[in-house]
């Protein structure tokens, strides 16, 4: 009784495009699969950019005025009044560009991160209708934010400049440093963004996460402060955990030249931490992801 | 010669439903106090739940050959979007595999991925690249696209400023326009006015006759008989039959007669009544007031009800459906609906009531019935679909005698007409 419709017929000798089974696929024919989206990557992209300024007062300006606050509030809150403006590590660059730098690789990962956590749950339509690599969706979330960076970037170049502050040749590893931020975000993206379809909850963790996160992450100050510092030892070591460290210190140590601001040491421990993230992350997101439909 | 592009062995998908232990567990003050007097007991209550499997498919095979036009019916429920999902790899299946030789592109739902900031133009572009096509296909069909919805006025105007119309048109032009191999199809022809959805399927028979394979899900059996050659009858996960259109048609409608239902219904009352109401019995009965299966086109008949109240009620109401073979309903009709027993409250005890149905309603054929009694909005103290069977025949109207061939359609009351003569 149960049988297909002509199933006599001759098999083509192709192999098939597509096979269906419970068992998902290797690594490898998954990044080839990947690379076959990477137009959706960029339509996803475009679409969140497109979207993110329509219907606002102030449109792109939204990119340069977040930054700026946050720097200001913050060298007056450590500079001014805590102080810490008068770090011999930190040679004669002005506080405010210590921070604006800080602030810089903050922004990108706190928004990165929020908006990859998020996306495949704010994306269930998709998700439920449409197959296409789930990877695509806190991946491409990610890499929208750099337009925003690009933007406060700029307005930290003329900042720089305007101040008499060239850059130096270490200026070519900041892209670099710009990766290991992405890859945090991402990294951090795929474990909160897998975890959020089951549980709703990371929705009001995230953002007290990230609020916590800026002040253990070497915003506002440098982390040379913190090293130098009578916390105890197991303290400092927690703080190289964190993946920001290695960002933040590069970029200052990239941008300004602050030399104090790259310990070695440090940045090898926190970096690796991002490495940690992002592979874990990937894989936990990859063995979740063949439920999301189910569950969303 | 044509080959499989689509075989599927044995494809199962199991789903997996926790249930909520309890109405009182639910409620949020006892999960609070919970929550604070065995606060460890967290992640304890959320597994608690006993689950259950459920297959929503189950032991699926099947060849679907390059150029077919296959048609997939099944109740709701019956593993259809289940089969589309498992082969356009949204989900994946719990056992079995498929093998698929073509790019394929599902048509789930129009206008996934629509942004309501977008403008139509972006949304096209936005849209067709999520369904599968490259930018370059897209801008290549654009103003086919454009033209099929006939949104040319407002291409650059948000999405969210149109009209529902307008929306669907311009979701489903876009993908009407996709060239996949193999196209999965769910039912999303029903949209838009009449006008477009004869356009819809205008396009989808287009489709088909360019020689791609699609698989349509429908319950419009009309829209099936004319697209499809080739269909499948999914009943509880199950494939259960499989041939030409027609025939599956044929057995689709059979599956709703197989089931042992009759012209009447009996049940004893319960001895120690849990529920707030219960049906006793129902029937279908004839002109001259007694139970039968067939009843007269031209003869009026009725519908009859008993069901014992329990406690007493107000705003209850009784409904009775006349649905169709594959169980649409063609009438609702409720016992406030004539008589002047609204908002009244009714006190416990056995209520008979008939619903007549006038001669010339409805056009031969085989009805089911379902009956309710309810508290509209609040509550259903009986819910009982699928309850009776019976078939209106006609021997003697003008229906058949006239035109002496059956007509289409659900109603057969006689019109008034009008006829002016002028010769020219």
């Amino acid at each position: 009784m149960i049988s297909g419709p002509s199933s006599s017929q001759a098999k083509p000798d192709a192999p098939p495009e597509a096979v269906i089974q419970p068992q998902g696929s290797g690594l490898w024919a998954e990044f080839s699969e990947l690379w076959r989206y990477r137009e959706l990557f960029w339509t996803l992209m475009a679409r969140s950019i497109l979207v993110r300024y329509k219907q606002t007062l102030v449109g792109v300006l939204w990119a340069l005025i977040r930054p700026l606050f946050t720097m200001i509030i913050f060298t007056l809150l450590f500079g001014q009044l805590a102080k810490f403006g008068e770090d011999p590590a930190a040679g004669e660059v002005p506080y405010f560009l210590l921070v604006f730098a800080g602030v810089l690789p903050w922004q990108l990962f706190s928004t990165s991160l929020t908006g990859s956590a998020g996306s495949v749950v704010a994306n269930a339509g998709m998700v439920s209708k449409i197959y296409f690599p789930r990877t695509i969706l806190p991946a491409s979330a990610c890499l929208t934010t750099l337009l925003d960076f690009l933007i406060a970037f700029a307005l930290f170049i003329i900042l720089m400049l305007g101040f008499g502050f060239m850059p130096s040749w270490r200026l070519v590893f900041l892209p670099g440093f710009l990766g290991i931020a992405l890859l945090a975000a991402m990294g951090a993206g795929f474990w909160l963004s897998a975890l959020n379809v089951h549980y709703r909850d990371i929705r009001h963790i995230l953002p007290f996460m990230i609020q916590m996160m800026i002040y253990i992450s070497p915003v506002g100050y440098l982390s040379s402060k913190v090293y130098g510092s009578t916390l105890p030892g197991y303290l400092k070591t927690l703080f190289i955990l964190n993946p920001m460290v290695a960002v933040i210190d590069g970029f200052r140590w990239s941008l300004l030249g602050v030399p104090g601001a790259l310990d070695p040491i440090a940045f090898a421990v926190s970096a690796g931490m991002v490495l940690l993230i992002f592979i874990s992350g990937y894989l936990f997101f990859r063995k979740m992801m063949d439920t999301f439909a189910d569950v969303i | 010669m044509s080959h499989p592009v689509i075989e599927a062995h044995n494809l199962g998908k199991r789903y997996r439903i926790r249930h909520q232990s309890s109405t009182h567990d639910r409620k949020l003050r006892h999960a609070v106090t919970r929550l604070f007097a065995q606060p460890w007991k967290i992640f304890a209550a959320a597994q608690a739940g006993k689950a259950e499997d459920f297959w929503a498919l189950r032991e699926v095979s099947l060849t679907v050959n390059e150029g077919a036009v296959l048609g997939i019916v099944g109740r709701n429920g019956a593993g259809k979007t289940t089969l589309l999902k498992l082969l356009s790899r949204i989900t994946r299946p719990t056992e079995g595999r498929a093998l698929l030789w073509g790019r394929v592109a599902s048509l789930l739902e129009v206008g996934t991925g629509f942004h309501p900031e977008l403008t139509g133009r972006e949304n096209i572009f936005l849209n067709g690249s999520i369904l599968g096509m490259t930018r370059a296909e897209v801008r290549k069909k654009f103003d086919a696209i454009v033209d099929f919805a006939g949104v040319e006025n407002f291409i650059d105007t948000p999405v969210k400023r149109y009209s529902s119309g307008m929306y669907v048109r311009l979701a489903f032009a876009v993908a009407a326009h996709l060239e996949p191999e193999i196209l999965l199809v769910d039912e999303v022809l029903a949209v838009g006015d009449l006008g477009f959805q004869r356009k819809c399927l205008g396009k989808m028979d287009e489709v088909a006759k360019g020689g791609r394979t699609v698989l349509f899900v429908s319950h419009n059996m009309a829209s099936l008989r004319s697209l499809c050659q080739e269909g499948i009858l999914l009943n509880d996960g199950q494939l259960v039959y499989s041939g030409s259109m027609e025939s599956t048609i044929e057995n689709y409608t059979n599956l709703y007669a197989a089931e042992a239902v009759g012209h009447t219904y009996q049940q004893q009352p319960a001895e120690n009544p849990e529920t707030k109401a219960e049906l006793l019995a129902a029937s279908i009965c004839n002109a001259a007031g007694e139970p039968a299966a067939t009843v007269n086109l031209t003869r009026p008949f009725s519908v009859a009800m008993t069901y014992r109240l329990n406690t007493a009620a107000s705003h209850l109401i009784a409904v009775v459906e006349i649905c169709d073979t594959v169980g649409t309903v063609v009438i609702s009709t409720t016992d406030i609906d004539a008589s002047d027993l609204h908002g009244k409250a009714r006190p416990a005890g056995i209520y008979r009531e008939k619903a007549f149905i006038p001669p010339l309603l409805l056009m031969p054929g085989a009805y089911s019935i379902n009956a309710y009694v309810i508290i509209p909005k609040r509550e259903r103290l009986v819910e009982q679909k699928q309850l009776l069977r019976f078939e209106i025949v006609d021997h003697d109207s003008h229906l058949s005698q006239i035109t002496g061939v059956s007509r289409p359609g659900y109603i057969s009351t006689p019109l008034q007409w009008e006829v002016n003569y002028a010769k020219s």
